[in-house]
């Protein structure tokens, strides 16, 4: 995910913004680096600062009460449980794709949680760090039942609607050439434009990342004659980011997202999470700080992990109840599953 | 020969010149061709209220709490129902809520003292709302004081958002760009140069490119760990864009004073200032209203584009709603309500407008 739908509107190119926004970073000397001490501020402060996308559907949005919902504000929520024993200590701060990586630079935020696609350029010319993935997300297509096509193969001469200046008009092209396709590009400028086309039969397929697929489903209306084919031709691994340089920090948001994604594996779940710290099971015991202290090397407590599993849960939980199959969304598992089960999802051990 | 003796009493004038059926025959059927064109003017009109009626009204979702409430074949009400607490307060929190509703409430006192032509004491009246509350607004709003809970500006949002930015770029706006007109029909070469500069540079760029720069480039070149508030960012930079574009609207004011008023003036001894606050600006500001208000609705409405600096005004709250998962779909609704609440604001400015146009006879109709 490079853009972001409302800026769209707006005529603007994010990507290009966002690269001379960050060259303009860079030309002043990479001013976020200078703080180091992110955990002692933090601490201080008494909240994380949190920076989340201004309204993206299963992973950050405003629900009907004002709080923020969804898989990337509850990264930040298990960091705030990791740090304070308390997800909701968070200082939740809306960006658009333009400015978040500004903001990260310039201490306005500390996390940035927006599902960001991590790549090179971002990872090692920024003065930022991608700490895990989230999320493995990936372009893909949506088709109306009617057509009976179960391949992207299937779609050569297709019309096509795009949402305009993404990169996934430049992932469509890439990958009809590769395949030596040929397809009829239609472009929207947003997404209820894009929705619209779809519905109105002016294209066969309608193409983006695959979590934003679900929502634009759901918007159809009649979402059940439309599937989400399986094939995904783009990789858009999303994940937090942190500033470079201040390892203690970058240790504490990867090992939250670790510590979920262990906590699911080892069967542990908000609910049944105190009748585990009975548990006998070695690994059980160290991730929950019954056995040893592994929050110490962070600058944590030794319920860190406790308390991110008793109070956001672990990564299934968030998963299902965000994007999963518990909310309005229903996106599969698929490559996002453990990889116990298949899937992509793999944390070092605790020890 | 018969001779009345009583006058004949006063009939009723004709059927047809009076009533509605004259009204109509006079305006609407005329003649054959205007007769076929309100026929059709008819049929057009119910073409498109017909459908919008039916969905809005007829087919539409009142009463429930979720999306399975509504059938969806017309509006789902529910949605802004849900929401209207958002729509209007932003993320500010529930609890906390009272303390916007004393602001606007004592806000909407003030105006209204002012705008009522009887009432007394208008000029201190004046001064409370441009000094004191303010900064007393600030306070109850922000909190940290007096015990009140501190609420960051980033949980700002809603209609209380947009009005804040639009009240507060009109109030400082004003005087502003006053003195920037003035001081761009000044003799003195500094002062007019720097109003000149100041004025077509802040012209010249577009609203969303200041905002854009205030909220991108801005936190690049403070110290690290200074942060200006995102909201005073955009404060300012809607302050400094407007009072450029005031500025000129004056200056067009200015203008259309005859010479002669401000030479006469001088000859009675008046300085600089009495000259221009006692004879020169009262003739010019109340011929420039329209163009005043002019300017006051166009920001109340470009008070949007906040949004692309992550400021939840009204559209933008309206928008994040939208992307909740449990409400997609229903940005139609959303939007038509964010369309209604800007238009009852913006219409009532134009006709307060007009009521002081007609009260301080602008127009030297008679």
């Amino acid at each position: 995910m490079l853009n972001n739908n409302k800026l769209n509107t707006h005529k603007l190119n994010p990507h290009k913004l966002a690269v001379m926004a960050s060259a303009g970073a860079l030309m002043i000397g990479a001013a976020g680096v200078a703080q180091a001490e992110t955990l002692e501020d933090t601490l201080e402060r008494g909240t994380v600062q949190c920076g989340v996308s201004d309204g993206l559907p299963g992973f950050s949005a405003p629900d009907d009460d004002g709080e923020w919902q969804g898989l990337d504000a509850d990264v930040c929520r298990a960091v705030a449980a990791a740090v304070f024993g308390d997800a909701e200590a968070v200082r939740f701060t809306s960006l658009n794709a333009v400015e978040r990586f500004t903001a990260l630079q310039s201490g306005e935020v500390d996390v940035l949680s927006r599902n960001t696609t991590w790549t090179t350029t971002r990872d090692t010319t920024l003065g930022l760090n991608f700490t895990g993935v989230t999320f493995y997300d990936g372009q893909g297509f949506l088709v109306s039942r009617d057509l009976e096509i179960e391949s992207a193969e299937q779609l050569d001469g297709a019309a096509i609607c795009i949402q305009s200046g993404t990169t996934t008009e430049l992932n469509l092209a890439d990958y009809f050439r590769a395949n030596d396709m040929e397809f009829d590009p239609i472009v929207f400028d947003t997404s209820e434009q894009t929705v619209g086309g779809f519905e109105t039969g002016r294209c066969d397929v309608l193409t983006s990342d695959t979590s934003q697929l679900a929502a634009l489903r759901i918007q159809l209306s009649e979402p059940d004659n439309a599937m989400i084919l399986s094939d995904v031709i783009s990789k858009e691994p999303l994940g937090p980011v942190v500033r470079q340089g201040d390892d203690q920090w970058f240790n504490i948001v990867k090992w939250s997202l670790f510590a979920m994604l262990n906590a699911e594996e080892l069967g542990i779940t908000s609910e049944n999470v105190d009748e585990m710290l009975e548990s006998e099971n070695p690994n059980i015991a160290r991730l929950l700080g019954q056995d040893g202290n592994y929050g110490e090397g962070m600058g944590l407590e030794a319920d860190w992990a406790y308390n991110i599993i008793k109070q956001v849960g672990n990564y299934a939980e968030a998963y299902d109840r965000n994007v999963g199959m518990d909310s309005p969304l229903e996106i599969e598992r698929g490559v996002n599953a453990l990889w116990t089960d298949g899937g992509l999802q793999y944390a070092p051990p605790i020890r | 020969m018969t001779i009345r003796t009583e006058m004949i009493a006063q009939r009723p004038a004709p059927d047809q010149t009076i009533g509605a059926l004259a009204w109509l025959r006079a305006n609407l059927f005329s003649g054959p061709v205007n007769s076929v064109f309100t026929l059709l003017g008819l049929y057009l009109l119910y073409l498109l209220v017909a459908p919008t009626v039916q969905w809005a009204i007829i087919d539409a979702d009142w009463v429930g709490t979720s999306r399975d409430d509504c059938s969806r074949e017309g509006a789902c009400w529910v949605f802004v129902k849900m929401r209207f607490t958002q729509f209007i307060y932003g993320l500010y929190p529930r609890e906390e809520l009272w303390r916007v509703n004393i602001v606007f409430a004592s806000f909407a006192v003030l105006v209204a003292w002012l705008a009522i032509p009887r009432l007394p004491f208008k000029r201190w009246v004046a001064v409370v709302t441009l000094l004191p509350f303010p900064v007393c607004a600030f306070f109850v709003l922000y909190g940290g004081v007096l015990g009140l809970p501190l609420v960051e500006t980033h949980q700002w949002g809603g209609l209380m958002l947009t009005l804040i930015l639009a009240v507060v770029g009109m109030v400082a706006a004003l005087p502003i760009g006053i003195l920037l007109a003035l001081g761009r029909r000044s003799q003195m070469p500094i002062v007019k140069s720097f109003c000149v500069v100041f004025i077509e540079f802040w012209r010249g760029v577009p609203l969303i490119t200041v905002l854009f720069m205030a909220s991108v480039m801005l936190p690049l070149f403070l110290p690290s760990g200074f942060g200006v508030d995102r909201l005073v960012r955009a404060l300012i930079g809607i302050t400094l864009f407007q009072s450029a574009y005031m500025a000129e609207v004056i200056r067009g004011g200015l203008q259309a004073i005859p010479k002669g008023q401000e030479e006469a003036a001088a000859a009675l001894g008046m300085n600089y200032w009495m000259r221009m606050g006692l004879i020169v600006l009262p003739q010019a500001l109340k011929m420039m209203i329209p163009g005043i208000v002019n300017t006051f609705i166009s920001l109340f409405k470009d008070t949007t584009l906040v949004m692309i600096i992550g400021l939840f005004d009204l559209l933008g709250i309206v928008q994040a709603a939208l992307s909740d998962s449990r409400w997609l779909g229903f940005s139609l609704e959303g939007y038509v309500f964010a369309g209604m609440m800007f238009w009852i604001f913006c219409f009532s400015m134009s006709r307060y407008s007009q009521y002081l146009e007609r009260k301080l006879n602008t127009g030297h109709k008679n």
